[in-house]
């Protein structure tokens, strides 16, 4: 079971490696994680997509807590967030298949970011099911490079933002 | 988050005098009332090796290796309660720290270790004695901290000891490069700490205490489980008192040794892996349990899915982590032992509840009868049995309240189960990490100390040539210590596994020993050998009347077993009680 992350931490040196080392040493999955300053560059918000069961998940976010520098912890459910992932994928356009690439980029509202005599590179920007969906009906085609940026993730009310930050 | 709790504006002590790092270093210590630190000098310490020459008010202790550094630290740690401070250079004696480190970090002791590091500048260079101990530390460590501007220094010490000593105490590491040692600043002592994400829990969820005493008055069998958080929140007192109140037996973990008081009749002592028979019997039927900090380590609970299964778990914590991590809890409650147990108690004194205690007394007598069941030595042999050895030692040295620190092995799991403890902080040894070597140097710290007692460390003759440079470090400071080496000449413990599960296979387990009468001699201490019973107490008396390091070799039988024993992975209510005795609920 999947189950997102969302931590809010201190901006200092270090934080990243703790935070990655604490799922290496305790032998805990990381999905994803993304991580980039908040408005005020002091904290640092970090996203990470992980799995396991809920007694796992729930000494995952005890230990992100117990980090000196972690001020928040949250799990994030589907139901009461929006979370998106940048997706960019470099797929094989042969002349035949160049109309049913542009096809699922427009269904899809994805962006074509680059063109070259063989290739399309698509900019996509969706939830993890969008996401998926897209890579599953352009994988026949040939798909030669796909650079994901992991989710991130934004609650729908302000139910775990400190003050602004 | 918690606003305004923490997050208060950094006022500082302002002074004028310009210094340089390595000197604001030992004012910083001073502020934070340290006057006793162990170390070991080199390269990029340098200054600070040189601010200490002249230093009035920070008496520096050189050990023979910096391992020996931290576990003396941990060893004056857990003696006094206070902070424990260890210094090394770079490189390699950073890395000689990490066993200490992580040794202070499972057993939950505080200590600050200061590290020397090369120059900013030169860090990621493979410099001459570079290695990234933030990084090598950090997975052992409660908190680490790379200096990169001698400014930040008086803060990040200050942080250092708050985290150390408060919530789960731990140690903290400070690698402190060459460049910032020379640094000049002016002096400042920030008087409040920022530490936005740090707010450690100390009192109870009042409803949650509400719903444990409600479980604790309606038990027919409840058993108390007191762990080393009772000693590091010094609730002792608290405990003992609770546990009478409400007539509940107590059985105390390896680290709780001497939180609840050996000699009273609601103790169970030890449970565990080589607990009593009745206390694992006790947690074993038990319907409600009730721990106080303890992290439920696999050594007191064998079998997990076996264990408690039939229980109400209430768990007193202050670290979160450790509740429900291995045992599900019914009922946890986050704080502080000392903060929680008050409340309770005062909960209790209202009498709100009617609490009869005839409701337990077929539990009493069920534990009573359980009692009868005792291990006994297991070899016939005309050598002096370890058993005795221990039993002697503590039936001599009862009197003058010593502090006994004991190595890893079958002679730490005989001094837990013979020498029988009234107080916390009197026995000093290495739980989580199982070191080897850690009581000597630990004996070191501890006599540092206190100065006034005496300090034992029962050793075996692996455990002890771990770390036998620092007899050198006793005999220069004249520290009172008698080391007792239960000489079986082997590594017992693992022996001992060996003769039970691997067929007698004793692989690499024979250990030679020097002439350790010959050895003390040649350090300069004193050394004395026993090798026929009658000459136990003599030899001890001479020890302990002896003002200054002994060495007392033990020869003892080889083929001793520690009994009772619950092998790994087995319900703890599974209990050998000698080679052909095994007790089956
Ligand atoms: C540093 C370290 N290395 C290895 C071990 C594994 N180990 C646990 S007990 C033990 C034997 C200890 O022998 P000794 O000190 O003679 O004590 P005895 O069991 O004989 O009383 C060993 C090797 C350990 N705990 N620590
Ligand atoms: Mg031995």
């Amino acid at each position: 079971m999947k189950h997102t992350l969302s931590v809010l931490v201190q901006n200092e040196a270090g934080v990243l490696s703790s935070l990655s080392g604490l799922f290496s040493g305790r032998g805990y999955n990381i999905e994803s994680l993304t991580v980039a300053p908040t408005i005020d560059n002091e904290y640092s918000r970090v996203t990470i997509v992980t799995s396991g069961d809920e007694k796992v998940i729930e000494q995952i976010c005890k230990q992100l807590h117990r980090l000196i520098y972690t001020l928040k912890v949250a799990e994030i459910s589907m139901e009461n967030s929006v979370s998106r992932e940048l997706v960019l994928l470099k797929v094989t356009a042969k002349d035949e298949d160049r109309s049913e690439i542009l096809r699922i980029a427009e269904i899809f509202e994805a962006k074509i970011v680059d063109v070259s005599p063989k290739t399309y590179t698509l900019q996509i920007v969706g939830d993890q099911s969008k996401v998926q969906a897209v890579i599953e009906l352009l994988r026949p085609l040939g798909i030669k490079e796909i650079v994901r940026s992991g989710l991130v993730a934004i609650t729908k009310e302000n139910q775990f933002m400190m003050n602004g930050k | 988050m918690a606003e305004g709790k923490c997050i208060t504006k950094i006022e500082q002590q302002e002074s004028t005098e310009t210094m340089i790092g390595a000197r604001i270093l030992l004012e910083c210590l001073r502020k934070e009332g340290v006057d006793e630190i162990f170390g070991y000098p080199g390269g990029v310490v340098l200054h600070i090796y040189d601010e200490l020459y002249n230093c009035d008010y920070i008496k520096h202790y050189l050990v023979r290796h910096e391992q020996a550094a931290v576990h003396a630290a941990e060893g004056y740690a857990r003696a006094t309660g206070k902070v424990g401070v260890a210094l090394t250079t770079s490189g390699p004696g950073a890395t000689n720290a990490i066993t200490g480190i992580a040794n202070a970090y499972l057993d939950g002791y505080p200590i600050v270790v200061i590290t020397g590091q090369v120059s900013v500048d030169l860090i990621g260079n493979d410099a001459f004695q570079e290695a990234d101990i933030v990084g090598i530390t950090r997975s052992c460590c409660k908190h680490n901290y790379l200096v990169k501007d001698v400014k930040d220094l008086p803060r990040i010490i200050k942080e250092a000891f708050h985290i150390a000593k408060t919530g789960k105490p731990g140690p903290v590491v400070i690698d402190l490069p060459k460049n910032v040692i020379v640094q000049k600043a002016k002096f400042k002592y920030p008087e409040k700490l920022e530490l936005p994400g740090y707010n450690p829990t100390y009192n109870g969820h009042p409803r949650q205490i509400l719903n444990a005493l409600k479980l604790l008055y309606e038990a027919k069998r409840p058993v108390i489980i007191s762990g080393g958080g009772v000693v590091a929140s010094g609730a002792n007192k608290e405990l003992t008192e609770f546990a009478k109140y409400l007539h509940i037996p107590v059985a105390n973990t390896l680290m709780g040794i001497g939180t609840f008081p050996a000699d009273d009749k609601l103790s169970l002592g030890m449970l565990g892996m080589h607990g009593n028979y009745w206390a694992n019997y006790a947690v074993s039927n038990c319907d409600v349990l009730f721990a106080v900090g303890t992290r439920f380590n696999d050594r007191i609970t064998g079998s997990l899915k076996k264990f408690c299964s039939d229980a109400k778990v209430i768990h007193i914590d202050i670290d979160p982590c450790s509740i429900s991590k291995n045992v599900n809890v019914d009922i946890p409650i986050v704080g502080d032992a000392k903060n929680v147990l008050t409340q309770m108690l005062a909960q209790a004194q209202k009498r709100e509840h009617e609490i009869n205690v005839d409701l337990k007394d077929k539990w009493f007598a069920q534990i009573d009868e359980w009692k009868q069941k005792r291990a006994m030595p297991v070899v016939n042999s005309d050598k002096i049995a370890p058993q005795t050895v221990i039993q002697k030692i503590y039936e001599y040295t009862k009197d003058i309240d010593p502090i006994v620190c004991t190595e890893v092995g079958q002679h730490q799991m005989w001094t837990a189960q013979l020498y029988k403890f009234n107080k916390p902080r009197q026995f000093i040894t290495s739980g989580g990490l199982g070191t080897m070597g850690f009581g000597f140097p630990a004996a070191v710290g501890a006599a540092v100390a206190m100065k006034d007692k005496v300090v034992l460390n029962i050793a075996g003759d692996g455990s002890i040539q771990m770390n036998i440079q620092e007899l050198m470090t006793c005999v220069d400071y004249n520290l009172n210590i008698k080391v007792f080496i239960i000489n079986n000449g082997y590594l017992g413990m693992v022996r001992q596994w060996q003769e039970k599960i691997y067929n007698k296979h004793y692989s690499q387990t024979q250990i030679s020993s020097p002439d350790y009468v010959k050895l003390a001699e040649a350090y300069g201490a004193i050394g004395i050998r026993v090798q026929k019973e009658e000459e136990i107490v003599p030899a001890i008396k001479k020890a302990i009347e002896h003002k200054g390091p002994v060495f007392v070799d033990f020869i003892v039988e080889p083929f001793e077993m520690v009994y009772p024993w619950v092998l790994a992975g087995d319900p703890i209510n599974k209990v050998l009680l000698s080679n052909d005795v095994v007790d089956e609920p």
